[in-house]
């Protein structure tokens, strides 16, 4: 099916199933329960885990396959979110323009960002992106106020010309749609205590993922995707063979800045609004961060550790000292009290520690990230396993790094 | 005249914060072969020594004064200092007044201390892995830290004076034959520039003119062969990563006074410092010092009122302006060697 081999398959269809019905994957514990805090199935959350999915997964083209650490992808999303709101203020409250126009755009600024980087490699060429995206910040923060609105962030405005729309009467500015349908439409079932919601913003973002993900999937089963491997492994022999690198490597950058262009471009179709911060080198950081802790090189990874980025930054950052002590509640006084300091620099505003500890253990001991333990994991159950049948003689199969 | 000198004092002081790191980065990269994106925080760690020892003097008891009242006619309570009662209220007065400099007395075993843990604990572990991974862990390292520290200290900055001694402004042009006033420099200023003269003279004459210094010279050259001969050149390798720490840690203490102290003022020199290595050369440590020195003084040439009204915001990408024609035109920066880092 669709050009991919069966394992392939099971996967993009694990990954369809998931993010279809992450209403209810994501929303395990009944509403009004102790553990409700820990649903993660509201609207707006959903629409983050796919669209830094998107990101993610753009980046782990670059990174994971050609081995090129840019540390400064953040600057494509951050172009790709301004032309999609400057769709939105001239032409129309459709997002499909708006999403159309911040690919390319991002496209053209990382074609010509990455002509110039990619004549360095290694720290030289984190270093080059860095640049570049330092500078598109302090560009869009104080000179290119007319065009990004400076430190405010630019915003919808009632006197947009939108000249596609036909202005509203009541005096509001419209709300992003998919040809007439809301993006914050949606609907509430209510399954006994369960409450899951369905969003029609998530479900666009959730589908141009899918999307999106097939064609990194095949992007990776590729000729070029072998060229990229190619690249990282050893670019002197590939030259050696009558290769030029250049043209791959550039597509592969002008590609995974298209896709943060794409997140970009989401971004402003769910929340019409974007600010220079979001180009700044923390956020490359960021990407960075989960690429690697899901797995850099593998096909699921950056998803998987975009969504646990995600999922901590708003689900740990919510807990509290209270929330803690509710927990805890069945233990004496004194113990408590041990308990919530103990625990208390880690939750809360506290996160960004737990996030740098996982982030440190990951890198020392999972160097393949979350993917890689799963995969260790399963590999010691199959082990043992396969011990109890044979009677302890196994040969250890090698599995390919997805 | 006058103004083209007082943009070259001005960049001076960042110039020096700027040289101070990049001089500790190289020194880690060219002996260990690390890229450390943590150095930052180890800055950030040595402006806080300095706020810690300013809070230990001023903790203080609190007494009710039996002769003065406040106006309502209550007694007066007044906090005392203990360290008032342990060397005479004028020598306690004194040491919280100069408690920027004395923190570099306890800065110095402090910053050494994190430096070897941090060589020892990690770091050691990452020689042979790829630069991508040791960026990485040491950028998740800098997170850890710098949530450590807005854990115990919080979020905002936290001023951090210099003594009062110090605190005016020299009158520099009146001093050299300009109109008196036209050049008015702050006197930390002044000290600081010094202040990083000095410590990178003595880094460069401690790897000169000491026999350990040439031991890490050697090492930095051919570490197999200075093995070979019998000598320990990881210890060696290990207490030159304590030394940049420390120089990082004192850069940190003695700006202080410049910048209030802020959880995130290590990631916000860390970038520029990297892009200061780069443009220096990568494992030059000649190299960096120029460099540091070059862009600040560009960056505030850069933000010249007439500079600026000619090409807006050029103040603030100057640095990065700079890097990337140096990177493009001269791939191994200023005074760089050649094959650092060049695949």
């Amino acid at each position: 099916m669709l050009g991919l081999n069966s394992k392939d398959q099971t996967l993009f269809l694990v990954v369809i199933a998931l993010t279809l019905l992450a209403p209810f994957v994501l929303n395990p514990f009944p509403e009004g329960s102790e553990l409700a805090q820990f649903n993660a199935g509201y609207p707006d959350l959903m629409q983050r885990f796919v669209i830094f999915g998107i990101f993610a997964i753009g980046f782990n083209i670059l990174f994971g396959l050609t081995g090129y650490l840019s540390f400064g992808h953040a600057a494509f999303l951050g172009v790709g979110s301004y032309a999609g709101v400057w769709m939105l203020k001239l032409l129309t409250m459709n997002v499909v323009p708006a999403i159309i126009v911040s690919v390319i755009f991002a496209g053209l600024f990382s074609a010509v960002v990455g002509y110039i980087s990619l004549r360095r490699s290694g720290i030289y060429f984190s270093i080059l992106t860095l640049a570049f995206a330092q500078m598109s910040f302090a560009l869009a923060y104080s000179v290119l106020t007319p065009i990004t609105n400076g430190e405010t962030g630019l915003q919808l405005a009632l006197d947009d010309p939108r000249i596609l729309d036909v202005s509203r009467m009541d005096g509001s500015i419209p709300a992003t749609n998919f040809f007439g349908i809301e993006m914050r439409d949606g609907f509430d079932l209510a399954l006994g205590p369960w409450v899951f919601t369905f969003n029609f913003g998530y479900y666009l973002c959730a589908i141009v993922m899918l999307v999106a993900f097939y064609i990194s999937l095949r992007i990776f089963r590729s000729p070029f995707g072998m060229m990229l491997r190619a690249v990282k492994t050893n670019q002197h022999r590939l030259r050696y063979t009558g290769k030029n690198p250049k043209p791959y490597t550039l597509a592969a950058f002008v590609i995974s800045g298209m896709y943060a262009g794409l997140a970009g471009g989401l971004m402003v179709a769910m929340d019409p609004l974007a600010g220079a911060e979001r180009m700044q080198w923390t956020a490359s950081g960021e990407v960075v961060l989960m690429t690697i802790l899901g797995g850099a090189g593998t096909l699921l990874g950056p998803v998987l550790g975009a969504g646990v980025i995600k999922y901590f930054e708003n689900i740990f950052s919510k807990i509290n000292d209270n929330v803690l002590y509710n927990w805890f509640s069945f233990l004496p006084e004194s113990a408590q009290d041990v308990f919530v300091f103990m625990i208390h620099p880690f939750i809360g505003k506290g996160w960004h520690l737990t996030l740098g500890i996982m982030f440190m253990l990951v890198v020392i001991f999972l160097p393949g990230g979350v993917v890689e333990g799963g995969q260790r994991l399963g590999r010691l159950f199959r082990r043992r396993n396969s011990s109890d049948s044979t009677g302890g003689a196994t040969t250890p199969n090698a599995h390919p790094a997805e | 005249m006058d103004a083209i000198l007082l943009q070259i004092l001005n960049g001076l002081d960042k110039g020096s914060a700027y040289a101070l790191i990049a001089l500790g980065l190289t020194l880690i990269f060219g002996t260990l072969g690390v890229v450390n994106f943590a150095h930052g925080a180890l800055f950030m760690l040595g402006a806080f020594c300095a706020v810690t020892l300013n809070k230990i003097f001023q903790f203080s008891y609190e007494t009710i004064d039996p002769v003065r009242k406040d106006f309502l006619g209550n007694p007066l309570k007044v906090e005392t200092p203990y360290v008032y009662d342990w060397f005479g209220a004028d020598a306690g007065a004194a040491m919280i007044e100069w408690s920027v400099p004395l923190s570099i007395l306890f800065a110095i075993p402090v910053m050494i201390l994190i430096g070897l843990t941090m060589e020892r604990g990690l770091i050691k572990y990452f020689y042979k892995r790829p630069h991508a991974d040791q960026i990485l862990v040491t950028f998740g390292l800098a997170i850890v830290l710098q949530e450590i520290i807005k854990y115990f200290y919080g979020a905002n900055p936290i001023p951090t004076p210099a003594p009062q001694a110090l605190t005016g402004s020299a009158d520099i042009g009146a001093a050299i034959g300009f109109d008196a006033g036209s050049i008015i420099y702050p006197y930390w200023r002044l000290v600081y520039f010094l202040f990083a003269t000095v410590i990178i003279g003595g880094v460069f004459a401690f790897l000169r003119y000491t026999t350990f210094g040439m031991v890490v010279r050697a090492g930095m050259a051919d570490r197999e062969t200075v093995g070979l001969l019998g000598i320990n050149i990881d210890k060696r390798f290990t207490i030159m990563f304590a030394i940049a720490a420390c120089v990082a840690g004192l850069a940190g203490v003695m700006y202080t006074p410049i910048n209030s102290p802020n959880y995130h003022m290590g990631m916000d020199f860390l970038v520029l410092s990297f892009v200061v290595v780069v443009v220096g050369g990568m494992g030059s440590l000649g190299g960096a010092v120029a460099a540091g020195f070059l862009l600040g003084v560009l960056e505030s040439f850069a933000s010249m009122g007439e500079i600026v009204a000619l090409l807006p915001g050029i103040n603030q990408i100057i640095i990065y302006l700079v890097a990337i024609i140096i990177l493009l035109t001269r791939p191994r920066g200023l005074m760089g060697r050649k094959g650092v880092m060049e695949e």
